[in-house]
């Protein structure tokens, strides 16, 4: 090996392909039935179990982890599907400390909750290892839908819309399907390529068929779709990103963090990537989170997450903080870059500390400089090439209810709408209820 | 440290635990491990007559049943008396007792129903040097259908007889030990007493199934896709077992019986329950079979705390829940308590709302933001919702002081004592009035 952490600039294989493997392997091991087992018997079987209200999905966990309990994981997985068809990813990448898990009531009683994230892999594990798709398409109800994106949002509309019997199109600008499932979710979340055996399994419904390498505004449009549709679905997430409005931006060594990560979803060869010595990652999400600890864990020396406000106001959560720092990562909060240094290629970060004044941030004027070959920029993802006509609010196409837009016979969900989170159960949810939404209009 | 030393008929054991006949008192080896352990005295496992031993079957002889984390709470077994032969067993009963003289050794036996038999056996015990015999009347399969074990515990007349033998025949004190499988448990504890018994023991196993083969449709244990009915223990027949003590106890033919309680003695606590029904002592199987024979040191250290906080000695303890079992005539209607929640335990998790709200008396309220609370004018004070909170001590029920109305009734809460036989609801009390 002639690479390794020390290896000035940005450099590829710093660690051998055995510890690179063990670093991107499984995050939560999956439970074997002898765990699951266990687990499961931990569940109170709540009456109007806090968790399920937690669930941006609803699904029903007490409900399936008693089927998990008595020796029916297929039948649990199936109560899991039926309201969240992407169970299987979002048992890997929901954060369930801030969600179920964080309502669970044995959470309360001694700080150790059911592990329902892990029940909910095993159970959906269970059914699709088997290879069993387990719905089936109403009748052809000769309705035709088109879904633009194929991400959580779009997939979990089109596979209801399927499932009762219309006829759906899904175009997406990308070469494959699942969104940020496939382009963005931490490499340690969801290993083995199991974002496209989900695409591949969800298909199994029949009637949707996929275009992909068709992006909306470039080679098809609004009009269009409304002409040939009877209705239509925006699932296209946030493919723009906020700029760093800081000096030296444009200096070779500075890219968006979805890029990087997006490359390392995407590579066969994990020592082929090239990371930074001395990697600085901007922001304050799921991911600067995910992109500082990659960098990590393919063998930068040094990591660095600066992030404008206090360690409370950090969008990421305090669980997602302290895996990071497990693995080595550092935080610098309560500070702002002001100038990325360097003659051509990054050497630095000029760093300025913060503090709040009312409402806004302000610069102490108190500055260090740490050192860096690598800057990543996660700063937030903004809409990107939203069609014209459609009212936008704080930066989202514009929603009520279920994913109604402001057009007539569109819909939209998932990260480019307004309202809720943005997580891949949240996407799954909104596109599911945008498609119950235009089942009724369309049948009604 | 509470002085734990027991004296039960005579016999004398450093504490009152003793193991049941059963599999852990099969054989020398296992009884050995057992007083260096600390168990107070052993039941050996049943013999029979001289002569072939009997033979057990080949594939498994046990089912079960489990709670959460798969802790056993019931256990089932199709096992019938000693397989080997009575002289290794006698010749190892003598060697033990021998080396273990503070120790108490029972030897339970088990032939045919005929005088000739007990009388051909209980020389051979006697020779051992053993303290004392325990009449097996309660194996409830195999032996049974060969007109021994229950086939006796059922027929008071045969009780009688055996028992009558035996006291005629040796010194020895004779326990006779009683099946649950009958509807009465005091008609042969009174058969007992009249046969001359100087104490009996109780119970012994529940006919039971334990649980079904889904796939090839035979029931548990399962052996070559038949199964038979077994015998149960463990902790889920405690309660049976503690309710037959308390009713032999209790009983004006047999008050003062010494009894020795068995059926799901797993902690002290289980001890402690069965010797304040009224048992002299405790017999243990289920608990030292899933967990081995060291649980005997919790349970003198159990014990022995308990005793020492309550300033009794072991004796004080016999029998004293004795008197305040009564008959639900006697119970007193005039007690009025209400279920309370303690908020600051309770972690709403709604157990108690769906407990109450679909099958009880719907009387506790859910906000929306999940805080349960008990209605006064609509609980009963069933104990459902006690029971099924997993909280322990978050719900308790809550005497009303007198003078209080009860909501739900509308009735001033008397400190007078008042019962069903001179309710006016009951007709017998009318009838008695008129
Ligand atoms: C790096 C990263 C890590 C994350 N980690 C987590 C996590 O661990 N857990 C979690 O719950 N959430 C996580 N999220 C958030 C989660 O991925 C998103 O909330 C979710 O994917 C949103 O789903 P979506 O369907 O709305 O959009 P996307 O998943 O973004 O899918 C949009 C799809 O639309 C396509 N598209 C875009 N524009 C067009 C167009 N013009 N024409 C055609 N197709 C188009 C895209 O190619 C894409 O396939 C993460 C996000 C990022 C960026
Ligand atoms: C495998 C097994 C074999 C038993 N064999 C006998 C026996 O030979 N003689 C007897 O009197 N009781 C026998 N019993 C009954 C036990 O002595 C005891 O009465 C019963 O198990 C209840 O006690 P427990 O709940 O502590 O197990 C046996 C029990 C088991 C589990
Ligand atoms: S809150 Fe926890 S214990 Fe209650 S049903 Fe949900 S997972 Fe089970
Ligand atoms: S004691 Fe019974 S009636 Fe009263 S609140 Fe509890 S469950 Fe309901
Ligand atoms: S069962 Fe107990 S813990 Fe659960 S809501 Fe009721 S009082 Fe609270």
């Amino acid at each position: 090996m002639t690479n390794s952490p020390f290896t000035p600039g940005i450099a590829p294989a710093r660690l051998d392909p055995a510890t690179l493997a063990e670093n991107f392997s499984d995050l939560h091991a999956p439970l074997d039935a002898h765990e699951a087992l266990v687990a499961a018997d931990r569940c109170y079987f709540c009456h109007d179990a806090p968790c399920i209200t937690a669930c941006p999905t609803s699904i029903d966990i007490p409900l399936f982890i008693r089927q998990i309990a008595t020796g029916t994981p297929e039948a649990a997985a199936k109560t899991i599907f039926d309201q969240n068809i992407l169970g299987g990813m979002c048992a890997r990448v929901c954060p369930t400390e801030t969600l179920c898990e964080e309502a669970c009531v044995r959470e309360a009683a001694e700080g150790k909750p059911v592990e329902i994230g892990r029940l909910q892999r095993f159970a959906t594990d269970t059914l699709m290892e088997q290879g069993i798709h387990p719905f089936t398409r109403a009748a052809a109800t000769g309705k035709r839908v088109a879904v633009v994106g194929a991400g959580p949002a779009g997939l979990a509309c089109a596979h209801r819309l399927a499932l009762h019997g219309h006829d759906v199109t899904i175009y997406d600008a990308k070469p494959k399907g699942g969104g940020l499932n496939e382009y963005g979710i931490a490499y340690y979340k969801s290993v083995g390529n199991f974002a496209k055996a989900e695409v591949d399994w969800l298909l199994e419904i029949g009637g949707i068929t996929m275009e992909t390498g068709k992006a909306l505004g470039r080679d098809i449009t609004l009009d269009g779709l409304r002409a040939e549709f009877d209705a239509v679905f925006l699932g296209m997430g946030l493919g723009g990103v906020n700029a760093l409005r800081a000096t030296g931006e444009d200096r070779s060594g500075v890219r968006d963090a979805v890029d990087f990560i997006a490359d390392l979803r995407q590579s066969s060869d994990l020592a082929a990537l090239p990371v930074g010595r001395n990697v600085v990652v901007i922001g304050g999400g799921m991911t600067a989170i995910d992109a500082a600890v990659q960098s990590k864990l393919l063998g930068a020396e040094s990591v660095t997450v600066l992030y404008r406000r206090g360690r409370d106001a950090m969008p990421a959560s305090r669980y997602e903080q302290d895996l990071a720092a497990s693995k080595g990562v550092r935080f610098v909060f309560n500070a702002m870059p002001v100038a990325i240094l360097g003659n051509g290629a990054v050497t630095g970060v000029r760093v300025e500390y913060t503090r709040s004044e009312g409402r806004s941030l302000v610069g102490t004027g108190e500055t260090f400089d740490i050192p860096a070959d690598q800057v990543l920029k996660a700063i937030g993802q903004t809409l990107d090439g939203a069609p014209d006509g459609l009212d936008i609010t704080g930066g989202k196409i514009a929603v009520n209810g279920p994913g109604r837009t402001t057009l007539k016979g569109i819909w939209a969900g998932g990260d480019c709408a307004s309202g809720g989170e943005d997580l891949t159960v949240t996407a799954v949810a909104e596109g599911r209820d945008a498609a119950e939404d235009i089942h009724s209009s369309l049948m009604g | 440290m509470a002085d734990l030393t027991s004296t039960f008929l005579g016999i004398k054991s450093p504490n009152p635990f003793w193991l049941a006949s059963a599999p852990p008192t099969d054989k020398a080896y296992n009884v050995e491990r057992a007083f260096q352990a600390g168990w107070g005295g052993v039941v050996w496992k049943t013999l029979g007559e001289a002569g072939p031993p009997v033979v057990n079957v080949n594939g498994p002889r046990y089912g079960a049943i489990w709670g959460a984390d798969r802790r056993l709470l019931g256990l089932n077994n199709i096992e019938l008396i000693t397989d080997r032969p009575l002289e290794v067993n006698l010749r190892e009963i003598k060697e033990v007792k021998r080396k273990w003289p503070d120790r108490a050794m029972i030897v339970s036996l088990m032939v045919p129903c005929e005088e000739q038999a007990w009388k051909a056996i209980l020389p051979l015990v006697e020779e051992t040097g053993a303290d004392g015999i325990e009449l097996n009347c309660g194996c409830p399969h195999g032996m049974s259908e060969r007109g021994m074990g229950s086939a006796v515990g059922q027929a008071p007349d045969l009780i009688e007889a055996i028992t009558r033998w035996c006291k005629q025949t040796t010194r020895m004190p004779v326990i006779v030990k009683l099946t649950p499988n009958i509807t009465d448990i005091r008609g042969p504890a009174r058969a007992a007493k009249k046969g001359g018994a100087d104490a009996v023991s109780l119970i012994n196993t529940v006919s039971s199934i334990t649980s079904v083969n889904l796939d090839n449709f035979s029931p548990e244990p399962s052996i070559d896709g038949k199964g038979s009915h077994g015998g149960y223990c463990g902790p889920a027949v405690k309660p049976i077992a503690l309710n037959m003590v308390a009713e032999i106890a209790r009983d004006p033919e047999t008050h003062g019986l010494p009894i020795s309680g068995i059926g799901g003695v797993t902690t002290w606590r289980d001890a402690a329950e069965f010797l304040a029904l009224g048992a002299g002592n405790v017999q243990v199987c289920t608990a030292a079979m899933t967990y081995g024979f060291k649980i005997v040191q919790e349970m003198i250290s159990g014990l022995s705390q308990y005793l020492d906080e309550k300033d009794m000695a072991l004796s004080d303890l016999i029998g004293r829940a004795t008197p305040n079992v009564t008959d639900w005539q006697y119970l007193n209607l005039n007690y009025v308590t209400k279920a309370r929640i303690d908020q600051d335990a309770c972690i709403k998790c709604g157990r108690c709302y769906a407990a109450c709200e679909d099958t009880s008396h719907q009387a506790i309220t859910m906000s929306p933001d999940r805080v349960f609370e008990v209605q006064d004018d609509e609980c009963v004070a069933c104990n459902l919702c006690v029971n099924v909170c997993p909280v322990e001590g978050c719900i308790t029920m809550e005497q009303m002081e007198a003078g209080a109305v009860d909501p739900r009734t509308g009735v001033t809460v008397s400190d007078d004592y008042a019962n069903w036989t001179t309710h006016p609801n009951n007709p017998a009390a009318r009838s008695a009035a008129e």
